[in-house]
């Protein structure tokens, strides 16, 4: 547990909550469809999920979302903010490879996929299952609603998270250095 | 953009000097006491007390306005919606039929659809208050340690706290960072495309991303020497000792929360109160 919880896990899982709220707040792209944003944060929690593993995915999503709903709000709308908290567990699995292979600088086709498949997956099972089913049981909405809301959330937000995460993912393994950068000289 | 989330002040109230870690029971227990609920009258119950407590909490109009008007804007947006999706959910849900207005095909006004839906606004008109007077009365640090009182493990704890007390520097750096690409004729503005629009969002981000992985290194490896996570448990210099009025408070909320599943299990024998038969 010691290794998979490190103190810069714990570090990073605080601030990329922070930064989930700050772009979850502030920065809106008015979608084609009316009263729906592009939230790029998901993007941000994709990021932070491929690095740092499910349970940190997890918490960036579950707690940037709730505290922003208490903010804007008053009180968090519970389904929805369980379901960010789940798509940002299950993106977390992509970071049995994409992690390790960003810390040394690759960030190539085979980890594109890999993130994509992972984010895609999480994003349906988190906006066509996990929020509509929780918005019945929860609060009584009717079924049509909630999974015509839940459809149309997922094709835009996974959408974003791929695109938004592999544009941060690239950039970020930009910074480290290569494996085998340096050669020995004679 | 202004930031002013947050603005917990100091003051003397009691809903003030109730410890962090009894203000989150009563909000999660009357929370979910109206989420279990669709019976108007328990409902109208808990919004009048939870006026109160704002009242009692010296919460000012100015500092909730905003929020109003978000929750206004969802409130009537969900209304409607509910109507379009769903024009008869009432009359399944009561079993009866009062046509008011007769509408287009399926959309007939019904009683039983405005008493659905006037519940459900009503419901989340009740919550608001408790959401605002947990976050305007709790220190961030006292709320944190609250959570790890209730058993979360110390470690989620300090990550909510560094979120709570990093949330301002981020918004500050994302705020200098969209001036500066802005000053280089980034248009931020409704004019662009909305492509153009997400272009530039990332033209923000990068470097958004890049000083607070520079962030994190640094208060990781401040943490690390100062021998964070070495041990199992940890003590908090913001906890507070529980006192009679956190009792009283919970003690208050359990029997509104019991109240409430007395009357749904045993009155009303659902989750909806059924004036109609």
């Amino acid at each position: 547990m010691k290794n998979n919880f490190s103190t810069k896990t714990i570090v990073a899982t605080g601030l990329g909550a922070a930064l989930f709220l700050v772009l979850f707040m502030f920065v809106k792209v008015p979608s084609p469809v009316p009263e729906t944003n592009l939230q790029i944060a998901y993007g941000v929690s994709s990021f932070f999920a491929a690095l740092f593993g499910p349970v940190a995915g997890l918490l960036v999503a579950f707690v940037g979302h709730a505290l922003s709903d208490f903010i804007q709000y008053g009180s968090p709308w519970w389904s929805w903010v369980v379901a960010s908290g789940v798509s940002g567990f299950i993106s977390g699995f992509a970071a049995k490879k994409v992690s390790s292979a960003v810390e040394e600088g690759r960030f190539g086709k085979t980890e594109i996929i890999f993130f994509t498949v992972w984010v895609v997956i999480a994003n349906a099972i988190a906006w066509i299952l996990v929020a509509p089913v929780l918005d019945i049981v929860l609060y009584s909405e009717p079924a049509n609603k909630v999974f015509i809301q839940g459809a149309t959330a997922f094709v835009v937000d996974a959408i974003v998270s791929v695109i938004v995460g592999i544009i941060l993912l690239k950039a970020y393994s930009a910074t480290k250095t290569k494996k085998g950068s340096l050669a020995k000289e004679d | 953009m202004k930031i002013k989330v947050f603005s917990y002040s100091s003051l003397d109230t009691l809903i003030h000097k109730m410890s962090g870690l009894s203000k989150l029971i009563c909000f999660l227990l009357l929370t979910t006491a109206i989420m279990a609920t669709y019976d108007i009258r328990i409902i109208i119950g808990i919004m009048i007390f939870s006026y109160a407590m704002m009242k009692i909490s010296q919460i000012r109009f100015s500092q909730i306005k905003m929020m109003l008007i978000y929750v206004g804007i969802f409130l009537v947006f969900n209304f409607i919606l509910t109507f379009l999706f769903a024009p008869k959910f009432g009359v399944e849900i009561y079993g009866t039929e009062h046509v008011l207005v007769n509408g287009l095909g399926n959309y007939d006004i019904t009683v039983e659809q405005l008493f659905y839906q006037i519940t459900k606004t009503a419901k989340y008109l009740s919550v608001i208050p408790l959401g605002i007077i947990f976050i305007l009365t709790t220190n961030p640090s006292e709320f944190a340690s609250s959570l790890n009182k209730i058993g979360v493990s110390y470690k989620i704890c300090t990550s909510l706290s560094l979120t709570l007390r990093y949330f301002p520097d981020v918004a500050s750096d994302y705020n200098t960072i969209s001036l500066a690409q802005q000053a280089r004729g980034l248009d931020m503005s409704k004019k662009a495309k909305t492509s153009e629009r997400i272009k530039n969002v990332a033209a923000i981000l990068v470097p958004l991303i890049m000083t607070t992985m520079d962030r994190i290194d640094i208060i990781s490896n401040a943490m690390d020497l100062r021998g964070f996570g070495k041990h199992k448990k940890r003590t908090w210099y913001a906890a507070k000792p529980l006192r009679k009025v956190d009792y009283i408070g919970i003690l208050i909320c359990l029997l509104i929360f019991l109240l409430t599943l007395w009357v749904r299990f045993f009155i009303n024998k659902s989750i909806y109160y059924n004036p109609f038969i």
